[in-house]
Parts: C-alpha cells; sequence; structure tokens
C-alpha cells in the first residue's frame, strides 16, 4: 500500500493490525508488529519522501510469519551502523525508530544507501 | 482533522485519547493543552490512554513533550490507564518516558495530581 | 492386476462377517488388549474392511497410500482410530497390531481361491500385504503426531501453572518465580502480571525469586525489563528472595538494578508493601 501522507501512516498501523489479527499473532506481537510498522512508516513518510509498505504472509512448515517490507526513493541513510545505534537523531525527536523497531520484530534487514533510497523488511513470526 | 476534547475540572485538566491517533492530531493535542493551562492556571493535567491500542515513539513524545511544557506552566502531568500489551513494547523500543509520571487509571490519576497540588503549595 | 483385485474385492465382500469374526477372535486370542470394548472394535472393523474393499476396487496403488484419493477413506478412518485409542491410552503397537491382524482371515480365504495357481497367489497376497502393511503404518504415524500434540499442549499448561500471580493483599500481588528464567517464561510471566494488576488495580507487584538457581546477565534484563512495564503503566515492583549469593553474582557482573526495591524474604518484601500502601500491622495480645 502507498505511505505517503500522515493519514497512510494511520492506515499502515490499521493494515498491519488486521494481519496480525487474522492471522492469530498474540496480543502483545500484534501490538509490536503494529508499532514497528507505525515507526517504519513514518520514517518513510517524512524521512523517505513517501514510498510503499508490502506484506507476505510466511508458511515455513509449521510455523507461520508476517512480512513487511517498507520501500522509499528518499536520500537514503549514510551511516547505517550509526542510524542502528540506539539514540541516533537525524531530525526532531529520539532516533528514526530503527533500532527500536529492530527490537521488536524477531527478523530486521535494511538496505539503503545515499541517493539509492531505503528498504527495510521486518519479519515476526507466531 | 479531528482535535481531541479538553475537558476541565476544577483545576485539573482531563484528556481521554480514544482515536488512533494521527501525527498531525498528536501536535495540536500538544499545542492546545500548552494554551489551555496557561489560560485556566490549570495544576494538573491527566491524560487518558486506556483505549490506546498503540503508543509508538511519536506519541510517547508527544507525552513527555506535553509533560515538560506543562512542568514549565508549573502544572503537573499524570499518563493513566497504559494497557499492558503497550507496556511491554515501550520497553522493548526502549522508550523510557522519562519524566513522565503514570498511574494505574483516572482515580489514582486524580489522587497523585490532589497530592501533588498539595505538597506544590498554592 | 485388475483380476487379483476383482478376486480380492469379491473375498471381501462375500466373506465380510467370516474375516470379521476372525480377525476379531484372532485379537482376543492374542491377547490384545480391547480398551474399548467388542461392539467398538466390531465397529471400527467393519468400517476399515469397507474402505479397503472400495480402495483396491478403485484399482488404488498401495505405494501411494499417503497421497492418493481414492485412499483418502481408508486414511479418514484410520485417524479416527488411531486418534480414539491414543486417548484411550493404547499404545502405536497395539493400535498397529490391531491393523495387521486384518492379514490372516484375508490370506487364508485368498489361498482358498487361488491357491492352486501360485503367481496368481503371490500376487494377491503382496497385494493385500502391501496395503494392510501402508495401513499400519498410518496408524503409527497418526498416533505419533496425536501424542505430540497432547505434549505440546501439556508443556504449555505446565508453563502457564508454573507462574501463578497470588494477591497477597489489596493492592498487592505477588509471583513466585520458580527454575529457570529464561524469555519465553518472563514473558508469559509479564504479560500474566501486568494483566492482573490492571484487572486488579494493584499498584504493587512482588516478584519472588527465591526459586530462581541462577542469576546471570540475560535474566537480569528480563527481571529489569519486566520492573520497568510495571512502572511504565504507574504501579512499582519490589523483588524478594534475593539470596546473598545472588547478591554477589549481581554485584560481581556490575549489573545495575536501577532503584529497584529488593528484599531477601517474601515476608519483608510484603512488609514492605503494606507499609508503602499505608497500612500499619498492629499487633493484640489475646
Amino acid at each position: 500500500m502507498p505511505l505517503s501522507s500522515e493519514q497512510d501512516i494511520v492506515m499502515s498501523r490499521q493494515a498491519v493490525r488486521k494481519l496480525t489479527h487474522e492471522l492469530k499473532f498474540s496480543l502483545v506481537d500484534q501490538t509490536k508488529m503494529v508499532t514497528a510498522a507505525s515507526e517504519l512508516s513514518r520514517n518513510t513518510v517524512v524521512y523517505g519522501g513517501g514510498g510503499e509498505m508490502r506484506w507476505q504472509v510466511l508458511t515455513d512448515g509449521k510455523k507461520t510469519g508476517l512480512r513487511l517490507a517498507f520501500e522509499d526513493r528518499g536520500p537514503g541513510i549514510p551511516n547505517l551502523d550509526l542510524a542502528l545505534t540506539d539514540g541516533w537523531t537525524s531530525g526532531k525527536g529520539l532516533g528514526m525508530g530503527l533500532s527500536g523497531s529492530k527490537r521488536l520484530v524477531n527478523e530486521f534487514e535494511i538496505r539503503s544507501a545515499p541517493g539509492e533510497g531505503t528498504c527495510v523488511t521486518i519479519t515476526r513470526w507466531k | 482533522m479531528e482535535r481531541i476534547p479538553i475537558l476541565q475540572m476544577g483545576r485539573c485538566l482531563l484528556v481521554t485519547i480514544q482515536v488512533d491517533l494521527q501525527d498531525q492530531t498528536a501536535l495540536q493535542l500538544q499545542d492546545d493543552l500548552a494554551s489551555r493551562i496557561e489560560k485556566t492556571g490549570a495544576r494538573g493535567v491527566l491524560i487518558d490512554i486506556s483505549a490506546l491500542e498503540i503508543v509508538d515513539s511519536f506519541i510517547g513524545r508527544m507525552l513527555a513533550g506535553i509533560s515538560g511544557v506543562a512542568r514549565v506552566l508549573d502544572a503537573t502531568t499524570v499518563v493513566v490507564g497504559m494497557q499492558p500489551a503497550v507496556a511491554i513494547t515501550l520497553v522493548e523500543l526502549g522508550l523510557s518516558l522519562e519524566g513522565v509520571r503514570t498511574a494505574l487509571n483516572v482515580e489514582r490519576g486524580m489522587q497523585m495530581l490532589q497530592t501533588a497540588e498539595k505538597e506544590a503549595g498554592p | 492386476m485388475k483380476q487379483d483385485n476383482a478376486a480380492i474385492e469379491e473375498i471381501l465382500t462375500t466373506h465380510e462377517e467370516d474375516i470379521l469374526r476372525e480377525w476379531l477372535a484372532d485379537l482376543t486370542s492374542s491377547g490384545s488388549r480391547r480398551s474399548d470394548g467388542a461392539a467398538a472394535s466390531l465397529t471400527d472393523g467393519r468400517e476399515l474392511l469397507h474402505t479397503l474393499r472400495a480402495g483396491i476396487r478403485a484399482g488404488a496403488d498401495a505405494g501411494q497410500f499417503e497421497s492418493a484419493e481414492a485412499w483418502a477413506p481408508a486414511r479418514a478412518v484410520l485417524d479416527t482410530l488411531s486418534g480414539t485409542r491414543a486417548a484411550k491410552g493404547a499404545s502405536a503397537g497395539e493400535t498397529s497390531h490391531f491393523v495387521l491382524s486384518l492379514k490372516r482371515p484375508i490370506f487364508k480365504r485368498v489361498q482358498e481361491r487361488v491357491g492352486a495357481r501360485p503367481d496368481e497367489l503371490m500376487n494377491a497376497i503382496w497385494l493385500v500385504s502391501t496395503v494392510v502393511d501402508r495401513m499400519a503404518q498410518y496408524t503409527v504415524s497418526t498416533f505419533q503426531k496425536t501424542r505430540e500434540d497432547v505434549i505440546g499442549r501439556q508443556q504449555q499448561e505446565l508453563l502457564e501453572l508454573s507462574t501463578p500471580v497470588v494477591k497477597l493483599w489489596d493492592g498487592v500481588l505477588a509471583v513466585p518465580m520458580i527454575g529457570t528464567l529464561d524469555s519465553s517464561r518472563t514473558q508469559l510471566v509479564m504479560e500474566a502480571l501486568l494483566q492482573r494488576i490492571v484487572d486488579t488495580g494493584s499498584e504493587l507487584a512482588i516478584i519472588d525469586i527465591t526459586g530462581v538457581p541462577t542469576v546471570d546477565t540475560l535474566v537480569a534484563q528480563h527481571l529489569l525489563k519486566t520492573v520497568t512495564a510495571i512502572r511504565l503503566m504507574g504501579a512499582d515492583c519490589i523483588i524478594s528472595g534475593v539470596r546473598p549469593q545472588i547478591a554477589q553474582t549481581i554485584v560481581h557482573l556490575g549489573i545495575d538494578l536501577a532503584g529497584i526495591t529488593t528484599k531477601a524474604s517474601l515476608a519483608d518484601a510484603l512488609a514492605l508493601a503494606l507499609r508503602k500502601s499505608g497500612y500499619t500491622v498492629t499487633r493484640t495480645k489475646s
């Protein structure tokens, strides 16, 4: 789904809530995933100049999981290592929520380079 | 865009957040509260988040911001009704909400505000 | 092949009652415990025979027993059979024995029918044997799966039972932690405790770690997270049951307990909790 306005951040939260609810994630896991989505959606809209969120339901034998990808064509992140440490700030506020989001999910992948945009992929297993 | 209503009860301002907040709505709330505190000379602000299922870093910063501004304007802020799932997620997120006082529910929150007011003096 | 199928099918139809009777007689004489009585075994047996017959009539390949559509009814009957017997405590051996005992009555009649023609006899027996073997194998794997599900459920229950949240007093809850504190345990405790705090409006929670053998950095982290969450919600926490060795380990590891109150015994923690809640305990001499 597209992420270009503030409204979309709210929509992405609702979409992820619906997805995790349907997949019968526990309440805490739902909350963690929705919160992570909120952080990353905001990054995409505010710092990435807009982009999109994609989702994919995964089944690995017995396990079920949800994978979300947040992609933008924005300025990209110059120093990834620094961005992933706690408390790093680029705009107002408590850092870009990247390091925090990382802790909320089981798998976290980020691809970004200056001028090439950013793509963050997160996965949560039931 | 909706505005969150602010109720006045004596020397306290009450805010109940019941909707999924858009970023702008949150910022508007911060501004509205600041001017209401100033206008009414309120000594306490109670923010009820028992209906909030998600508190991300933006909302967290908003709450911390309100708390800070209120303190400068000589008012105490209490955030009440945080849901367990939200608390667990916030801890994992690493958001400490430093300087924000919390209480389990509105009743306790009001008690806290009254105690704070008494201690602070006239 | 088709001829054999037809022949076997005919045997199964014509001699159904006899086969059933002999089968059950064999089972009794072999001392197989029929955990659910003769009537149930009869019904099970009859159903199984019918599905066997149907499969053979359809010319289904015995080698595809687990997947072929034609064997689906047979699989369904075996699922129920295996499931109910497992629930009643029968072993995998007993259930597969039940299925395998089907061979002798059928072989007997096959021999009566085509005994004079050795090739046909061989093919027919091989066919029946393969199918019945696969059926027995199927019951064993289904049985195992059912047991695994039961074990999984019991493990879950054990996990939940081992961390009860108790109300010590108005507004004071306690959780006795027993055993090793790993992240899944702690998560469970955290959720249960936080929910109870909200439900009861208790402002104080005591986490007793008397039953926790070791506290390392990871365990301490888990405890810290729990306490932080409790405080975020507007309640507070006391950790009790801190033995001298644990206290030493904590200091040694340089773990910062960030202003969390700790007490050596649950009794001390309760006393503190009551004081904090504004209660005084006086003793009235009788």
